[in-house]
């Protein structure tokens, strides 16, 4: 008896929140079709993992007010199943364009194929998908980690030039495998490459957190005396690995000069305090973009393929600048 | 070689040699591994960071040892980390001043509070109303990085008070103050289960539960009780993690750390069907999963292949700890002793068949 009880309370506790997903969906998705002449716009974002994150889907749903377009906004928490429902009940609302970023990269031709077939065209924000078949969405746009790494690299060439003696770098790397820790490294590789004082001693992963960015510092610190740059793969890990240099006696941005990529609100007050030197931004706020697109593309016209977020890059002046009016 | 032999029968021995083989192995890649200096006024050296980060993974391993020791296993310390992370962050950045020690104070009983209760939960689901442990536990572990999130709303939280650093970050008479912690943990639960009856009534309950029970044993209530320790003793690792980082990041905080706690757990030589534990080994072996960690970031073995590394010395460990394991391999290298042809001049190694 008492295990049965059990049962169905277990059951219970794993229903609720399925429930709530459930009620979300149909609430959505109940006022589709009305018949204005607003472009609807159907959008599956991947989550509400970070604060970039966060940002994203404001600036998504604050660009779509402005520009008078009817945005029908769905989260899958992480997973590829909850997207591809997602964006089947968009086609079958008959939406006009088909917005998301992937959680993975594979396994998007299926569903791709009915909206096409459903004349419903895609765009792709943020991550990429890796089909062969380019028809399936219209454009991509997104962040160019290539880039962010090449002007990071691109700081660190002006900032020894003139100098002789060699560079000791270290890496703290994104997650291993990810798109964004792949290419941050490859485009930050192949600037320093050019010139042989630069040299990377140590590189290793911190995951992406402050805690992995803390301990792999320390043990950077202790296995190479002598540091003298550390390119974080975000700005999270940078702020783990000056908690490091600090306990190691050292000071962050003089002794050891940091650079980091994303420039999140915690990322510039390091930045604007002096301790970390230079930021890549690798910007959220990509809605303006997103509806700039979303109208061509409903207008008929064409569009480029590729189309790169606009992102700048921060030095200490600058951060002090913007800190105040910082959204994220 | 008598002497070694003799050392060999100890429990202990096999996760102690695997330890000093690790660290030892550290000396060929890095000479100046073993240097401890004192820096800024407190102990600086790659041997003090092996005890500083796996302070937090000694306190989770210590409470999974106790949860195993009953027969069970508590898959939801990682989630109670980041929850207890989460909410002592998430007070201490509501409060005006952030460097009050009263504040920091309530927000650590607040934490440690909300473990405790999480801990109950555990324990009223495994021993109140009997669902299997692992799934009792795995309902906290899902549920709990949502919690988690909804603390710190999806955000990481950044905060920046002096007191509630120095749980995870700061030094007392240049000692770091977690592995402070970490030890009076220790102390107190070997006073607690080797001093008084507590410790045998664990291994009892862990044998036959039903047997403990009907010795008269409240075997319901010991159970409860290391489910509520697993937590608390997460909860304070939790404090210490995002102490030491000042943020609490409810998607990552102790992110698999129910894992390596069963790990360290298992090199301790603690089985995991329950019965005889070992806080000792449980110690020595988180030790050996950070010093592991700790040798692959000096070394600089490429993330691509860190994973596999670490499996292949983790399998290692696993083998030579395993009894029977190590009497093939040293049979094999032995020619044979002459056992099956004399069966009753050999007495001594016969009387070890159990009855």
């Amino acid at each position: 008896m008492l295990r049965k009880i059990s049962m169905v309370i277990a059951a219970g506790l794993l229903a609720a929140p399925l429930a709530a997903c459930g009620g979300d969906d149909s609430g959505s998705g109940s006022d589709s079709g009305s018949g204005s002449d607003k472009i609807v716009l159907g959008f599956s974002q991947v989550g509400a993992e970070s604060g970039w994150r966060t940002a994203n889907t404001k600036s998504i749903q604050d660009s779509a007010k402005e520009a008078g377009i009817e945005l029908k906004f769905s989260d899958a928490q992480q997973k590829q199943e909850n997207q591809i429902k997602a964006i089947r009940s968009y086609i079958q609302q008959k939406v006009d364009i088909i917005a998301f970023s992937p959680v993975v990269e594979s396994g998007w031709d299926t569903v791709l194929k009915e909206a096409k077939d459903a004349k419903i065209p895609v765009i792709l924000t943020d991550r990429a998908v890796d089909s062969t078949d380019t028809s399936l969405y219209k454009t991509f746009i997104g962040s160019d980690f290539v880039e962010e790494g090449k002007k990071a690299g691109d700081w660190l060439v002006k900032e020894y030039t003139g100098k002789t003696e060699t560079v000791n770098i270290v890496e703290l790397q994104g997650t291993t495998g990810s798109a964004p820790a792949n290419d941050r490294k490859k485009g930050f590789g192949d600037v320093i490459a050019a010139d042989p004082k630069f040299k990377v001693i140590a590189s290793q992963t911190g995951d992406f957190t402050r805690a992995k960015g803390k301990e792999v510092m320390e043990a950077f610190l202790k296995a190479n005396p002598d540091i003298d740059v550390l390119y974080a793969h975000n700005d999270d890990m940078g702020l783990g690995a000056i908690e490091a240099i600090e306990g190691a006696g050292k000071k962050p941005g003089v002794d050891i000069k940091i650079i980091t990529v994303d420039a999140v609100k915690d990322g510039m007050q390091a930045l604007a305090d002096g301790k970390i030197n230079y930021i890549v931004e690798c910007s959220p706020l990509l809605g303006p973009q997103l509806m700039d697109l979303v109208e061509k593309v409903h207008a008929g016209e064409t569009v480029p393929a590729r189309v790169v977020t606009e992102e700048t890059t921060f030095t200490q002046e600058q951060a002090k600048a913007v800190l105040p009016s910082r959204q994220y | 070689m008598t002497t070694i032999t003799r050392l060999a029968k100890y429990r202990l021995f096999w996760p102690v040699a695997i330890l000093v083989v690790l660290l030892l192995s550290n000396l060929i890649f890095t000479p100046s591994f073993f240097k401890i200096e004192v820096r800024d006024g407190h102990l600086y050296g790659s041997l003090i960071d092996i005890l500083r980060f796996g302070a937090p993974l000694i306190l989770v391993a210590l409470g999974m040892t106790l949860v195993i020791a009953t027969g069970g296993i508590d898959l939801s310390v990682g989630s109670v980390v980041a929850i207890c992370g989460a909410l002592a962050c998430w007070r201490i950045s509501e409060q005006g001043d952030q460097n009050s020690v009263g504040g920091v104070l309530v927000a650590v009983v607040m934490a440690l509070g909300l473990a405790l209760l999480l801990g109950l939960w555990n324990g009223f689901l495994v021993a109140g109303i009997g669902i299997q442990p692992i799934i009792a536990t795995l309902i906290l572990m899902v549920a709990g990085r949502g919690l988690a999130q909804l603390i710190t709303d999806g955000q990481i939280i950044t905060i920046n008070s002096s007191p509630y650093k120095e749980i995870g970050a700061g030094y007392l008479l240049t000692f770091p103050v977690p592995v402070l912690i970490a030890i009076v943990v220790i102390v107190v639960s070997v006073l607690l289960t080797r001093r008084t009856a507590l410790g045998m009534l664990v291994e009892s309950v862990g044998g036959n539960a039903e047997a403990s029970r009907l010795a008269g044993i409240r075997s319901r209530r010991i159970k409860l009780m290391a489910y509520v320790f697993a937590a608390l003793c997460a909860g304070i690792a939790g404090l210490m993690i995002s102490s030491n980082v000042s943020s609490a990041d409810g998607n990552n905080a102790g992110l698999w750390y129910e894992l390596d706690a069963i790990l360290a757990v298992v090199i301790g030589g603690t089985l995991l069907t329950g019965g005889r534990f070992s806080i000792g080994g449980t110690v020595i072996g988180a030790l050996i999963i950070q010093t592991l960690t700790t040798t692959i970031y000096t070394i600089g073995v490429p993330p691509e292949t860190t994973l596999l590394v670490k499996a292949l010395v983790v399998t290692i460990v696993c083998l030579v700890q395993s009894p029977s394991f190590r009497e093939k391999v040293f049979k094999g290298r032995r020619q044979r002793p002459p056992t099956p042809t004399a069966p009753t001049s050999d007495a001594p190694t016969k009387v070890e068949v159990p009855a």
